[in-house]
């Protein structure tokens, strides 16, 4: 246990002391909340579907956990060869025990970046419809965050090199994000994308969250909670086993 | 290796020195063959052996964004040290190592010499029965190899700890080890002190003795991930 502490302690603190890093990463979503948020907000309306910011606000946050999670993992890679990982693999700790800590600590990481775009949501005019259900979203926050950090913890564990980091970030990131509903309603879609959006984990990520806060949903939050334990369950056993491969 | 000895592990790149050292340290499991250290087989009982060894890998393995003591601190946590004993070894480790002025400072902010220094002293903290160094020194300038080698040897001294080490510097396996082994091509060559080295082969320094022993065909790599991430990296340090 103080081993999974340590290690989870490790990322919260390399967190909290990257201010450049912090600020770094509100790029996007603040591009997305700003430009396609207003931008289309218009259409949205005239559609007859209400405020797009409401809509869009719970996928923004929901991206931004994705992405942070994503990259936690990927700095894995890095530091397998020239940092702190392999002080780690030898030390007398099962693989089992690094592997939550430093999950867990990517997955905190993930959630107070998603708690920081949240209060920018609120700022540019997010309203949730119940103050009541923002700690039951921030549940499902820190699903989503452990499903990706795991995933992310899979993936690092997995590459060799470098330049399979840009081939993931293309063709899984990209698409979990674009694919989850977060920018657009599911209602109506092609069947084709439709088919695709439902195998995309975030995609009841972000429902649920979008459920609890704007009492919009798709799925049904108890389906969306439901798939969403399942597949951490999963992405976790995958990452442990993955990671306890590592040969460095 | 004898208990106690300082053993420098000498070979041209691509020899297997540090693949050697990657299965002592449980990092790899060897294909054929068996390993042995302290009476026991990494491969079969990896937490007993990882509680004998510390080891500085050739590549740093510090987390920069860390303080010194935070490095200190969770490596005695990783190693099961009660908090007195981890808090009291970490101050006495510094202060030998010059580096407890420096403790609340990120490690990032280090120079090369300070980093080995302070990898070396948290190789140490759990107090091992063997040392393992792949090229401490490689890219240090001179006062601070020599400087860290003043400190393996007072520790092996002071502490019996085995120090198993690798170098390409010739004059610095001549120096400090008790013995010396020549490694080529995954089979050592030669064994034994400096002195019998140099008779052995009829050679007048360690550098002709190693030379005679393994050749003076320059061995050509093939380029790793790894090797390409180093580039990377040295890139990224400027």
């Amino acid at each position: 246990m103080a081993v999974i502490f340590i290690l989870w302690l490790r990322e919260v603190k390399k967190y909290l002391r990257s201010r450049v890093q912090i600020i770094a990463s509100l790029g996007a979503p603040l591009m997305y909340l700003g430009v396609l948020g207003f931008g289309l907000g218009p259409v949205f309306q005239r559609a007859g579907e209400g405020s797009y910011l409401q809509f869009m606000a719970p996928g923004v946050i929901g991206m931004t956990v994705l992405f942070t999670a994503m990259f936690s993992g990927f700095a894995m890679l890095w530091d397998r060869q020239f940092g702190f990982l392999k002080e780690t693999l030898v030390a007398p700790v099962p693989r089992l025990a690094i592997m939550i800590g430093r999950t867990l600590g990517g997955a905190t990481v993930a959630v107070l970046q998603g708690t920081l775009i949240f209060v920018v949501t609120l700022i540019a005019g997010f309203r949730p419809s119940s103050l009541l259900a923002v700690p039951l979203a921030f549940l499902v926050i820190g699903l989503i965050a452990v499903i990706f950090s795991a995933l992310a913890t899979a993936i690092g564990s997995s590459l060799k090199e470098m330049q399979g980091f840009q081939m993931v970030m293309n063709f899984l990131v990209m698409p979990l994000f674009f694919l989850s509903g977060a920018i657009y309603p599911l209602e109506g879609l092609p069947r084709v994308l439709a088919a695709f959006t439902r195998v995309d984990p975030l995609t009841y990520g972000v429902d649920g969250m979008r459920g609890l806060l704007t009492g919009r949903t798709h799925f049904g939050i108890a389906l969306d909670v439901a798939v969403l334990l399942g597949v951490g369950v999963l992405f976790v056993a995958a990452g442990a086993w993955r990671f306890s491969k590592i040969e460095a | 290796m004898r208990a106690g000895e300082i053993f420098a592990f000498l070979g041209p790149n691509g020899a297997g020195k540090t693949t050697t050292i990657r299965m002592l340290t449980t990092l790899l499991r060897p294909t054929s063959g068996s390993l042995e250290l302290d009476g026991l087989d990494p491969a079969t009982h990896q937490n007993e052996v990882r509680r004998r060894f510390g080891v500085v890998f050739q590549d740093p393995s510090l987390d920069g964004d860390l303080t010194a003591s935070e490095n200190m601190e969770i490596h005695g946590v990783l190693y099961h040290m009660p908090r007195q004993a981890r808090r009291e070894r970490s101050e006495t480790l510094l202060r030998m190592f010059e580096l407890w002025e420096r403790r609340d400072d990120l490690v990032k902010t280090f120079s090369g010499g300070m980093k080995r220094r302070l990898e070396i002293a948290r190789g140490l903290l759990h107090t091992p029965k063997v040392l393992f160094l792949d090229e401490p020194t490689l890219g240090l300038d001179p006062q601070s190899r020599n400087q860290m080698w003043t400190h393996v040897k007072n520790l092996n001294a002071s502490e019996r700890v085995t120090v198993f080490l690798t170098t390409h510097y010739m004059d610095e396996a001549d120096r400090v080890a008790d013995r010396i082994a020549v490694i080529d091509h995954g089979r050592i060559v030669a064994m034994g002190s400096s002195a019998e080295l140099k008779q052995q082969t009829g050679a007048d320094s360690l550098e002709a003795a190693f030379l005679a022993l393994t050749g003076t065909t320059i061995r050509d790599e093939s380029a790793t991930a790894a090797d390409q991430m180093r580039q990377v990296a040295r890139v990224w340090r400027r």
